[in-house]
């Protein structure tokens, strides 16, 4: 099995005209480069300036304070679906099912927070989300705990069981969200009952964005951390770059699998338990934006790294929040992010064959 | 459930099974002889997809269904080029690849596809194979689409092809000993790139039959993981062509559960039914493998199985 093991690689020394450091950097950067420069053609292709184009991109996405603050709003789920595709590459594994975790991750807040913060004084709500991101978590994490298990002991390839239970997942949040769950008051668009809007969570103080942020940055960090600095993560490491052996050496290979699930699962839970929390109030069809499918891009353009899942997100945030501007001022397609990111995806992919070895 | 509405549903399972298996049929078709040539493609959504976009795009300006097929089948044949040839790079990821070009070809289905979802395009035509019957359902039923027997013949070609003809071979030898291929003095990925632009001829022709056939129009939401369950189609195909003519009409089967239900006014669960291909594919792959052998039947050089 050698699916990605793109674990990261120490600096060691190696002869080669550029030092492998120097050229771990120069490649994803000039895979992005070249992305970009696809992206350009076809921008030109369909007779558009590719620099107005770009610009369009920069300004909207990160040219005022109210594109900053659309941005940041998109890189909060965006850093945790990431994570969510970075901690099980730690393990080796390309698990892709974010979206469907984030949509269990949503019901299951949207089911906790209220009961919870009916029987609560308003000083200690948080208490409430407190009890949400847990439930998010939880139900994220059991999921990906299935595709872990699967693969410890069956051996089935974790990328097309995730993305396969994401669909299952999916069908199971539209039969809730429609059925069990419908409020009744939601005519249009079927919805959950909706968190009385006092114990939706705030915003960031001095910026229009709420909590999660936060969050989602201080579980990078503490990813880092347990990865870089830990035995925990120095084993899941081995058993990432080579299963036969970490089994040698006794590592418990398959638990390090499962747990690298979990983890994964748990996030893009928290990302859902969030979205609904923060920003929709009820679990209903926008949840569902496809941050789970950016993710996986976030997570591969960040080398599987989760400090630099955080830029990175940012990023792809700021291109998802230039959509708009795109179709209003230059009347491209919504699509138009998608074609970027797909070429994006592709090139940091491609770049894989300029990486120095990692054995 | 009375015997009437009982009966009705098992006609529209059955009607559904050859209706919807066709993209079915195709696209495992495709990704069979890319697996048996040692790589998976996992991007075959995207090209669906795209396929789907195109050929009813085509279908729309030429006037010809069958054109849009083509097109569709070409379109499909560029993005299975472009994995071939990107897998070909060192130390490249098949199947991450194929997740990357499930997005660019969503990304470019959806940004060229914005202005066909308005007008109707030319379809494909379809055989009453049911007029003997006075059953009105039977004969829906019974209407087949010629792309469904050309996909059967096309099973049965390639099943004989994959057996007794020196591509075959060389295809069989390039997916189970790199190797063996080598010492044979074979270009394995010459013989890899073109297997998967086969593969995604027949990706964008089972996308064409989406949008030209069934449901019969261009939508964002027209395909729904068929390129993905593909894969897992192959692996209970035992990647044999006519293996996946088996295993597309269960599938086709257990994707009509839902719609024929819902006709005969039972909505409960409609969404859950509609889970019920993943959850069999997923069943179905958990069955097929094991942590002790290779699953049975699997080309020798598939990352997934090795």
């Amino acid at each position: 099995m050698d699916l990605a093991p793109q674990a990261p690689m120490p600096a060691t020394t190696r002869p080669s005209a550029l030092s492998p450091s120097l050229r771990g950097w120069l490649v994803p950067v000039g895979s992005v480069l070249a992305g970009l420069f696809a992206f350009g053609l076809f921008v030109a292709a369909i007779g558009h300036n590719p620099l107005v184009v770009f610009a369009t991109i920069a300004e909207g996405g990160f040219a005022s304070s109210f594109a900053w603050q659309n941005t940041l709003l998109r890189a909060a789920p965006l850093i945790l679906t990431g994570l969510a595709v970075a901690l099980p590459a730690q393990a080796g594994l390309v698990v892709i099912g974010a979206e469907g975790a984030l949509a269990l991750g949503a019901l299951a807040a949207s089911v906790a927070v209220t009961p919870i913060a009916a029987q609560l004084p308003s000083q200690l709500v948080p208490l409430a989300w407190l009890a949400g991101g847990l439930a998010g978590m939880a139900a994220g994490g059991a999921w990906y705990a299935l595709i872990g298990l699967f693969r410890a002991r069956r051996g089935l390839n974790e990328t097309i069981s995730s993305l396969l239970m994401s669909y299952i997942a999916i069908a199971v949040f539209n039969h809730l969200v429609e059925g069990p769950l419908r409020d009744a008051a939601s005519l249009n668009k079927p919805s959950t009952l909706p968190l009385p809007s006092e114990s939706m969570i705030g915003s960031l103080p001095g910026l229009e964005v709420h909590w999660g942020l936060l969050l989602g940055i201080v579980a990078c960090l503490l990813a880092q951390i347990v990865i870089s600095r830990s035995t925990w993560g120095f084993s899941l490491r081995v058993a990432g770059g080579n299963p036969r052996a970490a089994m040698l050496v006794g590592l418990p290979v398959g638990t390090l699998i499962v747990l690298a699930c979990v983890a994964g699962g748990a996030s893009a839970g928290l990302a859902g338990a969030i979205e609904i929390m923060a920003v929709h109030g009820s679990a209903n069809a926008s949840v569902l934006a496809g941050y789970g499918t950016t993710g996986i891009l976030v997570s591969f353009m960040a080398r599987h790294q989760p400090l630099a899942v955080i830029p990175v997100a940012v990023l792809m945030g700021g291109i998802a929040a230039a959509g708009s501007l795109l179709q209003r001022r230059l009347d491209l397609p919504d699509a138009t992010t998608m074609v970027l990111q797909g070429l994006l995806f592709v090139a940091i992919l491609a770049g894989d064959a300029f990486r120095p070895k990692d054995r | 459930m009375s015997v009437d509405a009982l009966l009705s549903v098992l006609i529209a399972v059955l009607g559904g099974a050859i209706r919807v298996s066709t993209p079915f049929l195709f696209v495992s078709l495709g990704e069979c002889i890319t697996e048996r040539a040692g790589r998976i493609n996992l991007g075959l959504e995207g090209t669906m997809v795209f396929g789907a976009m195109f050929g009813y795009a085509v279908s729309y300006h030429s006037g010809s269904a069958w054109v849009g097929v083509l097109a569709a089948g070409l379109s499909g044949a560029v993005f299975g080029l472009v994995h071939g040839a990107l897998c070909s790079l060192p130390r490249v990821n098949d199947i991450a690849i194929g997740v990357s070009l499930i997005i660019l070809g969503l990304g470019l289905a959806f940004f060229f596809g914005k202005g066909y979802i308005q007008p109707t395009a030319p379809r494909l035509p379809s055989i009453e194979l049911g007029a003997w019957s006075a059953s009105p359902a039977l004969r829906a039923a019974l209407q087949v689409n010629v792309l469904f027997l050309i996909g059967l013949a096309l099973a049965l070609g390639l099943g004989w092809a994959l057996a007794n003809t020196r591509w075959g071979l060389r295809l069989r030898t390039v997916g189970d000993s790199a190797d063996a291929a080598r010492a044979l003095g074979l270009s394995i990925n010459r013989t890899r790139i073109v297997a998967t632009a086969i593969g995604g001829f027949l990706g964008g022709v089972a996308g064409a039959f989406l949008s030209l056939y069934y449901p019969g129009s261009w939508n964002e939401g027209l395909s729904s993981g068929q390129g993905v369950m593909a894969v897992a189609l192959v692996i209970f195909a035992r990647w044999r062509p006519m293996g996946c003519v088996r295993a597309s009409l269960i599938f086709g089967g257990a994707s009509s559960i839902g719609p024929a239900l819902q006709a005969v006014g039972i909505q409960a669960g409609y969404h859950l039914w509609n889970a019920a291909p993943y959850v069999l594919t997923l069943a179905i792959m958990l069955a097929s493998t094991s942590r002790a052998r290779a699953s049975i039947g699997a080309p020798g050089e598939l990352a997934m199985t090795r």
